[in-house]
């Protein structure tokens, strides 16, 4: 948190780097067991792997900084998804489509939001209860079946498969602008230190005149919008919007959001460690690809990098 | 059973709490334990029971050096302490809470539900009780709650009972019966340790007095061979007018008034409040003080009755609109509804005036800095620097961020319930001082207390409520303790 800027005493320093040296060191461990790992082939291929993770997970950190969580991402990913191809597939020109997607998005958000206010509805459980509700609508909408035939927009296939300056990954690119729009955000206007504040004592924020459910409302919706911008990149890649499209997303995202040094119970915890977090499991994901980890490996191996991560950060 | 507690030391953090304090406790007799708050008397019962550890000192059971690890070790050896906020669940009933964490089981291995409401009705019969024993514990008053907990207690065989104000709450017939059961108890040969700011009840109850100021025992006498006089003299150290600055209050129109206001927990509520005035408002706890203000405030929906801020009806439907009109509040608990305690004194200060330090959309830093620095000076917060999580200020200091934060977004009506509650002596009079630079001013002050002196001290005029409803208004020449007691306990 900003408050915490101690004079660089060492421990401090390390405590925020902490995700970073993690990284630092599974890169280095990595590259050495295979050098095809560093080259920039592999590292922009990488990239473009974490993006989708990485839109996700920024939507989760402003949420897990209030004190919630968003179950539902994954399933909001498929449905807003599986609209804006169905759109897309009547003809309806790329950029409404995209965009009508986003909206879904942001709506599915609010809907959560609603729950969890008005309905006073534990997040875990209004989430956990949207996930299966959304989940079941992509299912219904599409019939059980892949949506295919998007047409040949170029802004569409450019969302997934495109590239900036002739090099960077286009979905690489989205994720770098969104960075920076909510690093902003979350550290440079009143709404971020309001979502701080909400974390760190949401009746306390409620006396000072914060309008909290309003907050939270805004805060499921840009979780939702999100998604859904993931959701069309994933759908670009693949030319097709999958009914099970972004199934268990919501895992990758938390743990990415947690191994960033956010806090579960809220009001701690930054977006450049999110950034970081996803890398983490973008780089253990790739490498151990790479280095012939059989997938069922792979479980184990994310599974224990997660648990020593969370128990190094309460060591601090 | 006999308790000799000597040269107790106890700090928490750089705060010393309890510095040399020298206790005893004989068999059977009721002993009360006097001083004002923050005097230690809670922490220096808590270390014998276990629940903190002592710095230094020792403790002599019968004799024999003895610490307890915990306060179920002590409930064990009988010294079981029953603290102000009761330990009921609500949801639990009766019986259930009677035998929590010791339920009698069958061979089974299931609980005796048949042996425990046998016990249960034996001791209940024993105390002169008659709460059903099915009831849910929520659904009791009070009163009963305690008798609960005196009766749970008893069933382990205690030697020694510990009373944190046990008759905060009561109602007069409720108290009455407490004492009742209370010479049962001493009959018996059970000793009780009274921690009580009644002087009356401890005059008519107990055999001995140990009173403690600023974590010291100061003297400890046999009832009768001292007097109320004495027994004040010894607990404030000092003639009571140094307590509270002097106040020469410029009151002037009326700036927010209350008419036929009826929300939960009160009813027909009327009063004014001028500007430069503070107003105390006394009552029992439990008497719908707090809620009062929570409701003028915007936090509890009001059922009935208009509200005014200088002259014009306002309908205050949650704190940013309250906070719009002007109106602040300083809650009873500010680390639980005041503060957010991982936040820095700076961001503390200026969460309610976000806005103002916005431009284009973005937080001006600097000017955020020298707006909580221009605070933090003008209210005299000592902190090393704005930077420092406001959880490692002392309590005063907490207290005067929370009051920094209202001045800040420029509150002309401030509501401080409970102001000095947690707050050690020195840092009390610094902040009756800021009531009375604030006041001077032009900022309102409604204060609720449960501290008489701070009522007598600090108001201009005091409101006194009981059971939801304004029962006596006082100008603060006519006040006095007795009068506030009798409106309070529902006389006139």
């Amino acid at each position: 948190m900003q408050a915490t800027k101690t004079k660089n005493s060492l421990p401090s320093v390390l405590k925020n780097l902490g995700p970073l040296v993690g990284l630092i060191v599974l890169v280095v461990f990595i590259s050495i067991l295979n050098p095809r790992f560093i080259q920039s082939q592999n590292i922009l291929n990488l990239l473009r792997q974490v993006s989708i993770n990485a839109l996700i997970a920024f939507g989760m950190t402003f949420v897990i900084l209030t004190g919630g969580i968003d179950l539902s991402v994954g399933a909001t990913l498929a449905l807003s998804s599986a609209l804006s191809a169905g759109l897309m597939v009547s003809g309806v020109p790329a950029i409404v489509a995209i965009l009508a997607g986003i909206a879904l998005g942001a709506l599915l958000g609010a809907v959560n939001g609603l729950l969890i206010t008005v309905g006073k509805m534990a997040p875990f459980i209004a989430t956990l209860a949207t996930m299966t509700l959304f989940r079941g609508l992509t299912l219904v909408y599409t019939d059980g079946n892949p949506i295919t035939g998007l047409g040949d927009s170029v802004l569409f296939q450019m969302m997934g498969r495109g590239y900036v300056f002739g090099f960077i990954p286009f979905p690489v690119f989205i994720v770098l602008i969104t960075f920076v729009g909510l690093f902003v955000l979350l550290h440079k206007t009143p709404f971020g230190r309001k979502t701080y504040a909400i974390g760190g004592n949401e009746k306390a924020s409620f006396i000072s005149g914060i309008k909290v459910d309003r907050m939270k409302l805004i805060i499921y919706s840009l979780s939702g919008a999100l998604s859904a911008l993931a959701g069309i990149i994933l759908s670009s890649r693949l030319n097709s919007a999958q009914p099970n499209a972004g199934n268990a997303f919501e895992l990758d995202a938390i743990a990415a959001v947690v191994l960033g040094g956010t806090s579960l119970t809220g009001g701690k915890g930054k977006i450049l460690g999110t950034l970081i977090g996803v890398l983490i499991i973008g780089v253990l994901n790739n490498g151990l690809n790479l280095l012939g980890v059989s997938s069922f490996y792979q479980q184990v191996v994310k599974g224990v990098v997660i648990l020593i991560a969370v128990l190094l950060d309460r060591k601090n | 059973m006999n308790v000799v507690m000597k040269d107790i030391h106890k700090s928490f953090g750089s705060n010393q709490v309890l510095q040399g304090v020298d206790f005893e406790i004989r068999d059977g007799e009721i002993h009360a334990l006097m001083g004002e708050n923050g005097a230690g008397k809670s922490t220096l019962m808590n270390i014998l029971t276990g629940l903190h550890p002592k710095n230094s000192g020792t403790i002599y059971i019968d004799g024999k050096e003895t610490s307890y690890a915990n306060p179920k070790e002590a409930e064990k050896a009988g010294i079981t302490f029953i603290h102000q906020e009761l330990n009921i669940w609500h949801d639990m009933s009766v019986l259930e809470n009677l035998f929590i964490g010791k339920e009698i089981k069958k061979k089974t291995g299931l609980v005796d539900n048949r042996e425990m409401k046998r016990l249960a009705a034996l001791q209940f019969e024993k105390l002169g009780i008659t709460i059903p024993l099915e009831k849910p514990a929520g659904k009791c008053s009070v009163g009963e709650q305690q008798m609960i907990e005196i009766a749970k207690a008893l069933m382990t065989d205690c030697k020694i009972l510990i009373m944190d104000e046990p008759t905060a709450a009561l109602t007069e017939r409720e108290t009455e019966k407490l004492f009742s059961v209370i010479d049962s108890l001493q009959a018996s040969g059970v000793a009780i340790v009274y921690i009580s700011h009644r002087m009356e009840e401890i005059f008519r109850i107990c055999d001995r007095i140990t009173v403690m100021r600023d974590g010291k025992s100061v003297d400890t006498k046999n009832i009768p061979d001292t007097s109320f006089e004495e027994v004040v003299k010894k607990m404030v150290g000092r003639e009571l007018t140094d307590r509270f600055p002097k106040r020469s209050p410029k009151i002037g129109e009326v700036v927010f008034e209350a008419q036929n206001l009826h929300g939960n927990g009160f009813k027909d509520v009327n009063f004014s409040l001028r500007r430069g005035e503070i107003v105390g408002v006394a009552g029992l706890m439990g008497a719908g003080r707090t809620e009062i203000m929570r409701t003028i405030f915007g936090l509890d929906a009001k059922h009935k009755g208009k509200t005014f801020v200088n002259g014009k009806e306002v309908n205050i439907k949650n704190p940013k609109q309250a906070v719009a009109h002007g109106i602040g509040f300083v809650t009873e608990d500010r680390k639980t509804e005041g503060l957010i305690l991982d936040f820095s004194v700076r961001e503390n200060i200026s969460i309610p005036s976000l806005k103002s330090l916005t431009g284009k959309g973005l937080l001006k830093r600097k000017q955020e800095d020298d707006f909580s620095e221009e605070l933090i000076k003008k209210l005299t917060v000592k902190t090393a620097s704005r930077e420092i999580p406001v959880k490692s200020l002392s309590g005063g200091n907490q207290q005067k961020v929370v009051i920094a934060k209202w001045i800040g977004v420029g509150s002309k009506i401030l509501i401080l319930d409970e102001p000095t509650r947690g707050v050690d002596v020195g840092a009390k009079r610094e902040i009756y001082q800021l009531m009375n630079e604030l006041t001077a001013q032009g900022v309102s002050i409604l204060m609720v207390s449960s501290e008489l002196p701070e009522i007598l001290g600090m108001s201009d005029r005091i409101l006194v409520v009981h059971e939801g409803k304004i029962n006596g208004e006082l100008m603060q020449v006519e006040a006095t303790q007795e009068k506030i007691m009798t409106y309070a306990t529902g006389g006139r």
